[in-house]
């Protein structure tokens, strides 16, 4: 009598779980492996390693997007912790109105404010004729790699900001009070009792920003110069262009994703907090 | 110090405006122009509401933004009730981590393998070359939109008196009438936020959406169109409107619980 019970438990919850499970399945893990099938395969069914050799004529773009997302990620977190600490020690209705305005810009489409963000800087751009009317010179401030890091830092900033905010604001004032009282010195205060209570969200804070970062594409190509595109803009080439080529897109797809878990495993040694959970804070 | 931290918040917050007001101030330009102001009109919001072609492409964004979040708010609450009542620790970890990877793996690794998906079961089963359009668009929308229901109902479910129900079945209640009558009404607020955050992701996505969309443009795909060359202020209208209706959602929603806390402490 009781096993059958146990058996109906189980019963009921494949049936609540079939519809999710079938839908991961084909959606999630599926498409994963069909990435794998076309990168490691020559169109006519057969194993080849011919599509990942091709990427070594990439391996440049590949290197210099990992160099422009690592900096745009360790600027954005250098721009985002001051920045976080200054609106934690706010009223709480004016760190709340803070709050607002960093979420704000979020919702718009990063396309059009990319878009915005170029015709302020452009060479006949908005700055450049304000300096032109006061009497300087023009500056080129942008296609180059800095507009690049530029562009990036500002679409992802919030996403840096909110997380280590999050984490920030909930730590005890009375901790800071007590390391005073023990001794400690402004910046002992910071490293030994802010530092290690933010960590959490510092860590979620650069995965929020290095994963868009590394895998962006249209900030590069739209304020970059003719040698700054990354791996998005080639793996979008790949596949809108005219001669698009699947299996090599397929192969940047996986060097891709093998830099994003290789980043993850390593961040996840500097934090403790269970899978996942800490992602979104 | 606190004035130099007063300086360098508003620095960041001129930064992260400045591109915004220029969409705001050049969607209000009386020549086709984004970097020269050539006195002050409407035009550009007039000829937004007479544009047919853009209410095309925004009834086709309505559409599977609403078709998608309601989608995956109903196999988002199933998912999450699932989940729930999975009792072996390796398969629910199993569950969780695969429901983790939307969220973690870049937009364009989602989108590129969906659309090889679609592209490598198209030619196999359906023998066609054009597969992409409204369904495919629909499915990687409800694929990305489900694990952020999922995220939304699940903490509620773990948050709920699991002994609640058990009393319901007690007092004679079938599961599934114990389910509704009391573990949903539990639930209800982690569904509303999960089908909001579907709902705004759904409008706002590019990346997935351009690789999987074929020729149902979007606005977020047409935008990519107009962006790649001089754009039209048509858009910076149509963004300067949303920018607004949102900015005083939020500031609503913020000055409502500053008050509410006030009044609390009162």
């Amino acid at each position: 009598m009781k096993s059958k019970s146990k058996r109906k438990i189980s019963l009921g919850s494949v049936f609540i779980n079939a519809p999710y499970f079938v839908w991961a399945a084909l959606f999630i893990i599926i498409p994963l492996g069909v990435v794998l099938i076309y990168a490691f395969s020559d169109g006519e069914g057969g194993f080849t390693l011919s599509n990942m050799a091709s990427l070594a004529d990439y391996g440049g773009v590949i290197l210099r997007s990992l160099w422009y997302s690592v900096l745009a990620t360790v600027i954005t977190l250098l721009i985002a912790y001051p920045f976080s600490y200054v609106v934690c020690r706010l009223r709480p209705a004016s760190q709340k109105i803070a709050n607002m305005f960093v979420t704000l810009p979020m919702w718009i489409n990063l396309l059009i404010k990319t878009y915005c963000l170029s015709s302020l800087m452009d060479g006949n751009g908005l700055i450049n004729q304000a300096l032109a009317a006061i009497g300087f010179g023009r500056l080129s401030l942008m296609n180059n790699t800095g507009a690049v890091i530029f562009g990036m830092v500002y679409n992802y900033l919030p996403y840096m900001i909110l997380p280590i905010y999050n984490v920030m604001s909930k730590i005890d004032v009375s901790l800071l009070e007590a390391a005073e009282d023990l001794g400690c010195s402004t910046a002992a205060r910071v490293r030994r009792v802010v530092l290690p209570l933010t960590l959490p969200g510092i860590v979620s804070g650069i995965i929020m920003v290095f994963v868009p970062s590394v895998s962006t594409f249209y900030i590069s190509a739209k304020m970059g110069g003719t040698g700054d595109f990354m791996i998005g803009d080639l793996i979008e080439g790949q596949i809108h262009n005219q001669n698009s080529n699947l299996p090599v897109a397929a192969a940047l797809s996986t060097v891709l994703m093998a830099i994003i878990l290789v980043s993850m495993l390593i961040l996840n040694r500097f934090s403790k907090t269970d899978e996942g959970g800490s992602m979104l804070v | 110090m606190k004035t130099l931290g007063k300086v360098f918040m508003g620095i960041v917050y001129a930064v992260l405006y400045a591109p915004l007001l220029v969409m705001v101030v050049f969607s209000f330009n009386g020549a086709k122009s984004t970097t020269t102001m050539n006195g002050f009109s409407f035009r550009w919001y007039a000829n937004l509401f007479a544009d047919r072609a853009m209410r095309g492409i925004l009834a086709n964004t309505l559409l599977v933004s609403v078709c998608a979040a309601v989608l995956a708010t109903v196999l988002g609450v199933i998912a999450a009730y699932g989940i729930y009542r999975i009792r072996s620790k390796p398969l629910k970890s199993a569950v969780n981590t695969v429901t983790n990877i939307p969220l973690v793996n870049p937009d364009i690794i989602t989108g590129v393998s969906l659309m090889l998906l679609f592209t490598f079961f198209g030619g196999l089963v359906l023998k066609r070359t054009a597969v992409l359009g409204f369904a495919t668009l629909l499915i990687a929308h409800i694929t990305f939109d489900t694990p952020y229901v999922i995220l939304n109902v699940l903490p509620r479910l773990y948050g709920s008196d699991a002994s609640l129900y058990e009393a319901a079945m007690d007092l004679g209640c079938t599961k599934t009438r114990a389910f509704w009558r009391v573990v949903f009404p539990g639930i209800v607020p982690g569904i509303f936020s999960g089908f909001i955050m579907a709902f705004t992701l759904s409008l706002d996505d590019f990346i997935i959406s351009y690789y999987t969309n074929g020729h149902y443009n979007i606005l977020a795909t047409s935008l990519y169109t107009a962006v790649k060359k001089p754009i039209s202020p048509e858009y910076y209208a149509l963004y300067s409107l949303i920018f607004i209706t949102i900015m005083l959602l939020l500031t609503a929603v913020n000055v409502l619980e500053i008050r509410s806390e006030k009044k609390k402490l009162k």
